[in-house]
């Protein structure tokens, strides 16, 4: 092998475990894993299970809020949130029907939502503003008008 | 006694005889190849137009009517495109490497090659006329829970039926040609052909077992359907399929190329090792399409990160391997100094230029899917028109201008014709054009992605939103691009028709270069199918045993059929 490739080759090996160390390190060092959420959920019977008999958004702390949400097509339930600048929210979804995404444009907040299961996922809007959410996995004829808006004043 | 150089003439007298036999002593195997690129063609044709048409309407600039919804199209081209055009192509290429380098397809090979053209083209309109009839407006990736008409995943099984026919073809022609040639190495190109055909069985079973439990779900048979599990077997299956697509074009790379350009070969023990990593390590990638689906752990998540960063390593050796083959025919050449070789290299031959921008393109799109296959850079632009953007670079630049790059001698060696200097031109022209229009569309698709704009989304402003407003400007390059695209694919479809039917009769070769001359031989132990392919077991057990285990043991009740179109 030539001397240059083995080079290449080592610096290929070197970057490819520097990747790995540091999205591990991200992950579960600093918490910035994707979202995983292992809960279960008949999803035929969303609104019998807790928390999902009681959509909507709780306080549980100053400026901390948990949001219980619903995606079914082609809608957020609740929809138009409203939140003070420098909450914490913490997502709290589910799908009464097919797959659906859950992202909040110009966040990290980027989420699948399979019917069955629950997903967590949480933000803290340090920035004042209409922030657009949008459901980003195809769900139907519908598919292009299922959008929200969160409000942080 | 002879010259080394009288020798080699004669070699390439010889061979150009052989040439000029081939597809005159068995025109029953170039009819077998030639139809499967009409078909990958004609898809080609179509699928781009309805990618024409869909650009056109996500940048506000065309209504696409009832009948035919924004979600029709993208099913069709998704369908028509990732498994018609790719498919087709590949069994085509690889059936005339496997005739031309084993010395002829034997009969019962042509009979499976042409039995599994039919099954696959009957499934293919067997999935295509729901379509159609927005019966199966489900997206090539058919999630469950929506449910299609039952005729779509019918269809779905005819294919696969069709691609292990293929693929069953390939192996009984490798394993004849290894039974009366006991001892040899398999010549490189079919050394790729059994890596992709192993690639395709092994793939498509996971999507086989994911249409087999919706089949009975649809007809209503059993009520729920395990989503997660679904997607998981589509993922396997899924993104396995881009790594078939990319070791067909990287073995016209490794094969042809170095003789198009007057070279040599890159070490044949290290391609061999570069194709056997990635037949290996391929199919757990799947997973890093769902790194942001709930239910399935964070360290699962983190060894599947893992799993497809690796494909990344024979994917680097590709890249040194690629360069070092062009500055030594640089340098042949006479090129001189740092950068001399590279002005050297054959820029105004079509069948080198469209390979060359193909390679350079997964320059990008490798870098592209590297941050991919991050958890955190991932979330950021899971199912944004980013994602779409990489594909494009991969599937549509690296992919499609290799098919093309190999279709200017493939074709006309085929039909016993040449690739004369005009339509060499022409194919330069197109190359350029095709470049042009997918780099326009592909980086406004990564620029806006990143912004948030959705992929799978019809013309929408949600409403006048002013995020949503910021991103049109990006979407008009769509259309832009599309618009170029469009030109390059009907400029394509016309050179591939005219070296089929009507440019003049003569001989182009088929260009596979030889070993470095100082090459030490091959070992022996690369040719041990059996044995990569249980490693290739493992690594997927290794992969999925324990979270589809999960799903199972820990699934929450299932779903029934939604159609929500």
């Amino acid at each position: 092998m030539h001397r240059y490739e083995k080079i290449w080759l080592t610096a290929s090996t070197v970057i490819i475990i520097g990747f790995m160390l540091i999205i591990g390190y991200q992950a579960f060092a600093l918490d910035m894993g994707p979202p995983s959420g292992q809960e279960t959920i008949d999803p035929q019977n969303v609104e019998e299970h807790p928390p999902f008999d009681d959509t909507g958004i709780h306080q549980i702390g100053e400026n901390e809020y948990e949001v219980v949400m619903t995606l079914q097509i082609f809608s957020f339930d609740p929809m138009e949130l409203e939140f003070p600048e420098g909450s914490t929210v913490h997502f709290t979804l589910t799908s009464k029907d097919v797959v659906h995404g859950f992202q909040i444009a110009g966040t990290n907040v980027n989420a699948m939502i399979t019917p069955g299961h629950v997903t967590t996922i949480s933000h803290t809007f340090d920035e004042p503003g209409e922030y657009l959410v949008v459901c980003n996995e195809y769900c139907g004829a519908g598919h292009e008008l299922m959008a929200t808006e969160i409000t942080i004043k | 006694m002879m010259t080394k150089a009288t020798k080699e003439k004669i070699t390439m007298k010889e061979t150009r005889e052989n040439i000029k036999s081939w597809s005159q002593e068995r025109p029953g195997d170039a009819l077998l190849s030639k139809w499967y690129m009409i078909v990958s063609f004609i898809a080609l044709l179509v699928g781009g137009t309805l990618g024409l048409l869909q650009g056109l309407n996500r940048a506000g600039l065309f209504e696409l009517p009832s009948w035919f919804s924004y979600y029709q199209v993208l099913t069709s081209h998704g369908l028509l495109l990732i498994l018609v055009f790719t498919a087709f192509f590949t069994i085509g290429y690889f059936y005339a490497g496997l005739s031309y380098t084993l010395g002829g397809l034997l009969p019962k090979v042509k009979k499976l090659g042409w039995i599994a053209f039919f099954t696959k083209v009957f499934g293919f309109v067997i999935a295509v006329v729901p379509i159609l009839m927005n019966e199966a407006t489900v997206l090539y990736t058919f999630y469950p829970p929506m449910a299609a008409s039952v005729w779509f995943y019918i269809g779905l099984v005819f294919i696969v039926l069709g691609v292990w026919m293929s693929a069953a073809g390939a192996f009984i022609s490798v394993a004849n040609w290894r039974k009366n040639n006991k001892g040899q190495i398999l010549p490189i190109l079919s050394f790729f052909a059994t890596g992709v055909f192993v690639l395709l069985t092994f793939s498509s079973a996971f999507v086989a077992t994911e249409v087999f439990m919706i089949i009975p779900w649809v007809l209503g048979w059993v009520d729920t359907i395990n989503v997660m599990l679904s997607r998981t077997f589509f993922w396997a299956f899924g993104h396995t399929l881009v790594n078939i697509w990319y070791l067909t074009a990287i073995s016209a790379w490794y094969v042809m190329m170095p003789k198009i350009i007057g070279g040599r070969r890159f070490s044949d023990t290290l391609t061999r090792v570069v194709i056997v990593l990635l037949v290996i390590l391929n199919i757990p990638g799947g997973f890093h399409h769902q790194i942001i689906d709930p239910g399935i752990s964070e360290p699962i998540k983190y060894m599947h990160a893992y799993m497809s960063l690796a494909v990344g390593f024979p994917s680097l050796m590709t890249a040194y391997a690629m360069f070092h083959i062009m500055e030594r025919a640089g340098r042949l050449k006479g090129g001189k100094g740092l950068f001399g070789w590279f002005t050297k290299l054959p820029w105004k031959d079509a069948r080198f230029l469209a390979l060359f921008i193909a390679m350079a393109a997964f320059v990008v799109g490798g870098a592209g899917g590297l941050v991919q296959t991050m958890h955190q850079l991932n979330q950021v632009v899971h199912n944004t028109l980013w994602v779409v953007g990489h594909f494009h670079v991969t599937l549509g630049m690296t992919v499609a201008l290799t098919f093309f790059g190999v279709s200017y001698w493939l074709i006309p060696h085929l039909s016993g014709r040449i690739l004369t200097k005009q339509m060499n031109k022409l194919a330069l022209f197109t190359t350029i054009l095709w470049t042009i229009g997918m780099t326009v569309m592909s980086v406004a698709m990564h620029l806006v992605g990143l912004l948030g704009s959705p992929r799978r989304t019809s013309f929408t402003n949600y409403a006048e939103n002013a995020t949503a407003l910021s991103w049109d400007p990006y979407l008009i390059f769509l259309a832009i691009g599309g618009t170029v695209l469009m030109l390059a694919v009907l400029l394509q479809v016309y050179i591939v028709f005219h070296l089929m039917f009507r440019a003049p009769k003569g001989v182009e070769e088929f260009p596979i270069g030889e070993v470095e001359e100082n090459a030490s031989p091959t070992p022996y132990w690369t040719e041990k199918w059996g044995k990569w392919i249980v490693i290739m077991l493992l690594v997927i057990a290794m992969g999925y045993v324990i979270p589809v285990v999960d799903m199972i043991v820990d699934a929450p009740p299932g779903s029934p059929p939604f159609r929500t179109w």
